[in-house]
């Protein structure tokens, strides 16, 4: 009722043409203002590409390509000598260790509430999961820094010494004084950090197969697990490597937590306990007090990032559109 | 039993162990890092915090007013700028242009942008906002976070509008009320519980994000309301406090950072209920 008193209102009692025109523009701006904001978005992406070139520029020059494979972090020599084979090892050994450890423990969770957790308990396991993603990244920095750290430092490494003292590959992944600050402990974090987006998206997925199927299988005899791997897993497979690839991209961005704990040394060290840093630690702790070539070369790495999770991102998306319409068929 | 059976029922036993165990792993650091947060910070949560400005170094004496009210300025303002934003372009997106290839780029490119890394945001804000101000700035701060809360909100938006019978708006046109009307007064009315969800979780969102106001807002020792100066905020006063050397800045750190996980917790269990109200109906 409100609404029609309104509009009559607002048009002027018997005036047909003056509320038709009232109307027109209304639709019109109201068209306009939200196509308008849509492309903004479009717009954001560009700024972000033309800013970081932008400000990239002058790093390009000077050190082209061998920025890409130069070790050397020296902002303070003169002329510096900029690389970023150190930041970019480390995103890619710490994501890859997160994914190790998170796609299993990520996919088992999604496996428990989908299957086996009583309904009951569905909701607040599935909550508690979802709100690990909630908790802001400089506390997960906090916490690796104070209590993972001392941990790992004091108990888990040299357990693994121990373990593989001698032991040739091993031996020396482990090896290293043992220290809070390591590639390792970050991991471990940014593991914790995207195992919700892994968990989250499988159940979504999980839920696309149809029952039947299932039931079928579960008909011929199958057990939990059989079903699990033979149907449920080969009939979600692209949405759950979509899963994945979405956790891996925001893995590799990650950079409050990652900067607390990595110790942000450009060297190289094979032991996975020996500190580090990643392309997002290296800008989050020397951007504000750089300037010149060495604020250039940050951005440049910030560049490599966006291009690095922008494919990954891009190849996600594309895999879990690819189970969307599948879904929808 | 048949041998095979019985090392088919052993696997399928293990694996659901695993699981379980896998469930346990998660819910368990949750507590962990929950119970780490209250045992460190519910020691200095006084009413000193709430009141007095954070201390010089050194000092034992201060709280975390100025970072309190600054973080609240900057999301307000960065929600406020983003939300709006955020929900016409969402609305675009579900009402307009359905079937149009804009949408489709617009929407792929969004969803990359809701999972860009927060530290580009930052680096984006600097050189388009920071540089040609010459000068670390609020405002500077409250774009970067505007710039997140756009994807969050377009993307709930539109998932909330796509829910709303066509039915409904078919019945508006049907009484002869223009387009932009339907939207308003019937679409929006009908999602409207989802729609607050939305700006309630990317507010949830940019409450605690630090890495875009590193270099955006920085930060600021002294109580300031000047939106073009540096404003002190609760991340990056935690940021600089916890690896000090300072016993009392160290206190003050794991107290802003029990404040900040309550207040995102809170904003994230509420936009769940909410959402789940709208979906059970």
């Amino acid at each position: 009722m409100a609404v029609q008193s309104d509009i009559i209102d607002d048009a002027g009692p018997y005036d047909r043409a003056k509320a038709l025109s009232a109307f027109k523009l209304g639709d019109v701006t109201f068209y306009w203002i939200t196509r308008l904001s849509a492309i903004s978005v479009l717009l954001i992406l560009g700024g972000i590409i033309v800013s970081l070139i932008v400000g990239a520029f002058p790093a390009i020059k000077e050190y082209g390509l061998s920025f890409l494979w130069t070790q050397r972090w020296a902002p303070s020599a003169d002329p510096p000598v900029l690389g970023a084979l150190g930041p970019m090892y480390g995103t890619l050994v710490t994501s890859f260790i997160a994914m190790l450890i998170a796609i299993p423990v990520g996919l088992g969770i999604a496996i428990f509430l989908t299957e086996l957790c009583p309904q009951w308990l569905r909701r607040p396991i599935g909550m508690a999961i979802e709100l690990l993603a909630g908790i802001p990244s400089i506390i997960y920095g906090m916490w690796g820094f104070f209590v993972l750290g001392p941990f790992l430092a004091n108990t888990f490494q040299p357990f693994m010494i121990k373990i593989f003292d001698g032991v040739p590959v091993l031996g020396a992944i482990f090896a290293g004084p043992p220290s809070y600050l390591s590639l390792f402990n970050s991991a471990l974090i940014l593991a914790i950090m995207v195992l919700p987006f892994i968990t989250s998206i499988s159940v979504d997925v999980f839920k696309t197969v149809p029952p039947v199927l299932k039931e079928a299988a579960y008909g011929v005899g199958c057990t939990t697990w059989e079903v699990v791997r033979s149907v449920v897993i080969p009939y979600t497979r692209v949405g759950v490597i979509g899963g994945v690839m979405l956790a891996l991209g925001r893995a590799l961005g990650e950079t409050m937590a990652v900067t607390f704990i990595i110790g942000n040394s450009f060297r190289i060290s094979g032991s996975i306990f020996a500190p580090g840093t990643t392309i997002s630690a290296a800008i989050a702790s020397e951007f504000a007090e750089s300037d010149g070539l060495h604020q250039s070369g940050l951005i440049l790495l910030g560049l490599l990032l966006f291009v690095l999770t922008f494919f990954v991102l891009a190849a996600a998306r594309l895999m879990l559109m690819r189970l969307e319409k599948k879904a929808g068929n | 039993m048949n041998p095979i059976y019985s090392r088919r029922r052993r696997k399928d036993f293990v694996i659901r162990g695993l699981c379980m165990a896998a469930a346990a792993f998660g819910v368990t650091w949750l507590a962990l890092i929950l119970i780490t947060l209250l045992y460190n910070g519910i020691a200095g949560l006084n009413l000193e915090i709430f009141v007095a400005d954070t201390p010089p170094p050194g000092s034992t004496e201060g709280g975390l007013r100025n970072a309190i009210v600054g973080s609240i300025i900057m999301t307000v303002l960065g929600v406020g700028i983003g939300a709006p934003l955020g929900l016409f372009a969402g609305t675009y997106l579900a009402e307009y242009g359905r079937n149009d290839k804009l949408t489709s780029v617009i929407r792929f490119i969004n969803d990359i942008l809701l999972s860009a890394p927060s530290i580009i945001i930052g680096l984006f804000i600097y050189g388009a906002v920071v540089v040609p101000m010459r000068g670390f700035s609020a405002i500077a701060g409250s774009l970067a976070l505007a710039v997140i809360v756009i994807p969050v909100v377009l993307r709930t938006t539109e998932d909330m509008l796509l829910l709303v019978p066509n039915a409904l708006r078919e019945a508006a046109s049907a009484l002869g009320l223009p387009r932009s009307l339907v939207i308003k007064r019937i679409a929006y009315r009908a999602a409207r519980s989802g729609l607050i969800t939305g700006v309630l979780l990317a507010t949830a969102r940019v409450a605690g994000e630090t890495a875009p106001l590193l270099f955006t807002a920085l930060s600021n020792q002294f109580f300031s309301l000047g939106l073009n100066k540096t404003m002190a905020n609760l991340p990056v006063t935690i940021n600089n406090f916890v690896q000090s050397p300072y016993a009392y800045w160290k206190q003050l750190a794991w107290s802003g950072a029990l404040l900040i996980t309550i207040t995102v917790l809170a904003l994230n269990i509420g936009a769940r209920i909410l959402g789940a109200e709208r979906t059970a109906k």
